[in-house]
């Protein structure tokens, strides 16, 4: 810096500069009060929520809770049959969407041409995050459970909610891909690497941590999933269990509980809030734990890879 | 077009007996589009064997473009066209034919890019890359083949007690070094570097130019930099472009100190760009 500049600035000047400096930081200080009202608005109001939740449901968890059937009797009803059919739904969703969604995203990103056509289906796979969910019920009542004829099944619900999360998994495999650098991809090229080896060897390795966050934020999404259930004709109430997959004799494995009838924990919590009984509520209450338990254990381990993969990678 | 009486000082400053060049590849009027830009436009010049060219010229003037040529990476892109020819020895095959796969080319052509670019993968990975990407899967066979290539990029001692770890852990000059094992394990015929030093410090510099100057009796090199001194120091060969043309090619020494072309002399000399 220039001293010479400094001593002939004026003290008029000097004052000036301080004025504007002390305004800039009134604004700014307003301006984060503000901010940190709305903040806690919405925390405090979430908070509450989750308060009340817990002071409801916690009483009820029980290890009885989650190995018994629903009943008529609400002290003895558990969510066996939900949390099983939603795991099982779960299973199928994560088999459906997770090659479809990264297969497509690849294409997109890396095989396709760049012309209108490209430009459509991009449009469309981002406006497709939109679309409500209960839509998606509909299509899948038409096509998986009348036109395929998988019936009310596992299979059909798993389908569903596939289609439901495939924009979060292609526009989060998308955006994985687009950050590795452009001259890892030379680099790769340069080596003699078919376009094939540079999907599988690099980008596909390079992008896991932001595909697995992708991945598990939609099922973080369709795990809380409702209407689009109720949609396709899932019971409220059912007490048995679909068929093992795993068989006790060759070959150990069997499909028959795709095609098995199902609920879900959501739709068991909504069969029971709309009780008129309060201790059924108070069950209600209870799924939600679990619920928002499993919710936050996903959004925690899609929190926990993204971090450690970034860590481990920086361009 | 080289016709030696004295026996000529080699870069480095080493006095070696005069062989006549014998020619790797020979440019045949190259022309080369971005779209409708031409951004080469007519050049012709030979690559001899087991020696160094230099290209230098102001920025923009083609340089990288022209070099890319040499591995068909501008197929990588839309919108981009050759014209012309680049025939390579011994067996005299256009290599931007169009019905020559330019894996193919990539195979044989080895490039080192500006900025460090290391997979991030092992060191080990890295290097053996382009073994596994040709098929080589013997573990043995990858073991030898990465030593080597890595006493060839002079980075040996520096990691052979840590190939297992990450290639980003490395220093900047040492990933630069990294590349060039990784590009020379696959013993291509031709190296490309373009500007090779550009993102590094002196030390790291001096190191990478040395290593070039060396690999000279392995593999005939093409280098693109910007830095005057460098192709004085490393090239036997230089050429100089401006505008997508090749304004003067001949022996570095005869760029250096008495070109033929007034435009050559004001580049050299400082007096332009
Ligand atoms: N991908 C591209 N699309 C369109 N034009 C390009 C592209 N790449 C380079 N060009 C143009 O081609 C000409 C040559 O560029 P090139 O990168 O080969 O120059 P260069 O000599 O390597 O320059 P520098 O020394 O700055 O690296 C420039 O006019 C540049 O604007
Ligand atoms: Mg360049």
């Amino acid at each position: 810096m220039n001293p010479g500049s400094m001593s002939s600035r004026t003290e008029v000047d000097q004052a000036h500069i301080r004025a504007l400096v002390t305004s800039g930081k009134r604004k700014q200080l307003l301006f984060a009060i503000a901010g940190l009202t709305c903040t806690m608005i919405a925390l405090l109001t979430l908070l509450a929520a989750f308060l009340q939740l817990l002071i409801d449901g916690l009483p009820r968890l029980s290890w009885d809770f989650l190995t018994n059937f629903p009943s008529r009797h609400a002290t003895q009803a558990g969510i066996l049959s939900a949390w099983v059919g939603s795991a099982m739904v779960m299973v199928v969703t994560m088999l459906a969407a997770v090659p479809v969604g990264v297969g497509a995203a690849v294409y997109l990103e890396e095989y396709a041409p760049r012309n209108w056509l490209t430009d459509l289906i991009e449009i469309n796979v981002t406006n497709l995050a939109g679309v409500p969910s209960i839509v998606y019920g509909l299509l899948a009542l038409g096509l998986f459970v009348y036109q395929f004829g998988f019936g009310e099944s596992v299979l059909s619900a798993g389908l569903t909610l596939a289609l439901l999360i495939l924009p979060i998994i292609i526009v989060s495999t998308r955006e994985a891909l687009r950050t590795i650098p452009g001259n890892i991809r030379e680099g790769a090229y340069a080596m003699g690497a078919t376009r094939w080896q540079m999907v599988s060897n690099h980008l596909l390795p390079y992008s896991t941590g932001g595909i697995l966050t992708g991945v598990i934020l939609g099922m973080a999404e369709a795990i809380g999933q409702t209407a689009p259930i109720i949609c396709i004709g899932a019971l409220t109430f059912i007490a048995f269990l679909p068929d093992s997959p795993f068989g006790g004799s060759p070959p150990f494995i069997n499909f028959s509980w795709l095609f098995s009838e199902f609920t879900v924990l959501p739709i068991q919590m909504y069969n029971w809030v709309s009780r008129p009984d309060k201790a059924f509520q108070l069950n209600a209450a209870a799924a939600g734990v679990i619920l928002l338990a499993m919710t936050l254990l996903m959004n925690g381990l899609a929190i926990y890879i993204r971090y450690t993969v970034r860590k481990k990678i920086k361009w | 077009m080289v016709t030696e009486t004295s026996s000529p000082v080699f870069p480095g400053g080493a006095t070696e007996p005069v062989v006549p060049p014998v020619a790797k590849a020979q440019v045949h009027d190259l022309n080369f589009f971005y779209g409708e830009l031409r951004a080469l436009k007519g050049i012709s010049i030979p690559i001899y064997k087991h020696l160094v060219t230099a290209l230098i010229g102001p920025s923009g003037c083609g340089k990288s473009t022209f070099l890319r040529c040499f591995n068909r990476m501008h197929d990588l892109y839309p919108n981009t066209r050759y014209d012309g020819r680049i025939v390579l020895m011994p067996d005299n095959v256009n290599i931007l034919h169009r019905e020559v796969d330019p894996i193919e080319v990539r195979m044989r052509i080895g490039m080192v890019f500006q900025k460090p670019n290391p997979f991030p993968k092992s060191i080990f990975e890295n290097v053996a890359y382009g073994l596994r990407v040709r098929g080589i899967r013997n573990r043995a066979v990858l073991t030898d083949k990465v030593e080597e290539a890595l006493r060839g990029a002079a980075l040996w001692d520096e990691v052979k007690d840590r190939l297992a770890e990450l290639a980003f852990n490395l220093s900047g000059g040492q990933q630069q070094r990294l590349c060039i094992a990784r590009a020379l394990a696959t013993d291509p015929e031709i190296l490309l570097f373009d500007e090779p030093t550009s993102a590094l410090d002196p030390i790291a510099t001096a190191s990478i130019e040395e290593l070039i100057a060396d690999l000279r009796s392995k593999v005939t090199i093409l280098i693109v930099t910007h830095n005057m001194q460098q192709a004085a120091r490393v090239s036997d060969y230089t050429a100089y472009m401006y505008l997508g043309e090749l304004i003067e090619f001949d022996r570095t020494q005869t760029i250096f100190v008495k070109p033929k072309k007034k435009q050559t002399e004001d580049y050299i000399t400082g007096r332009f760009g």
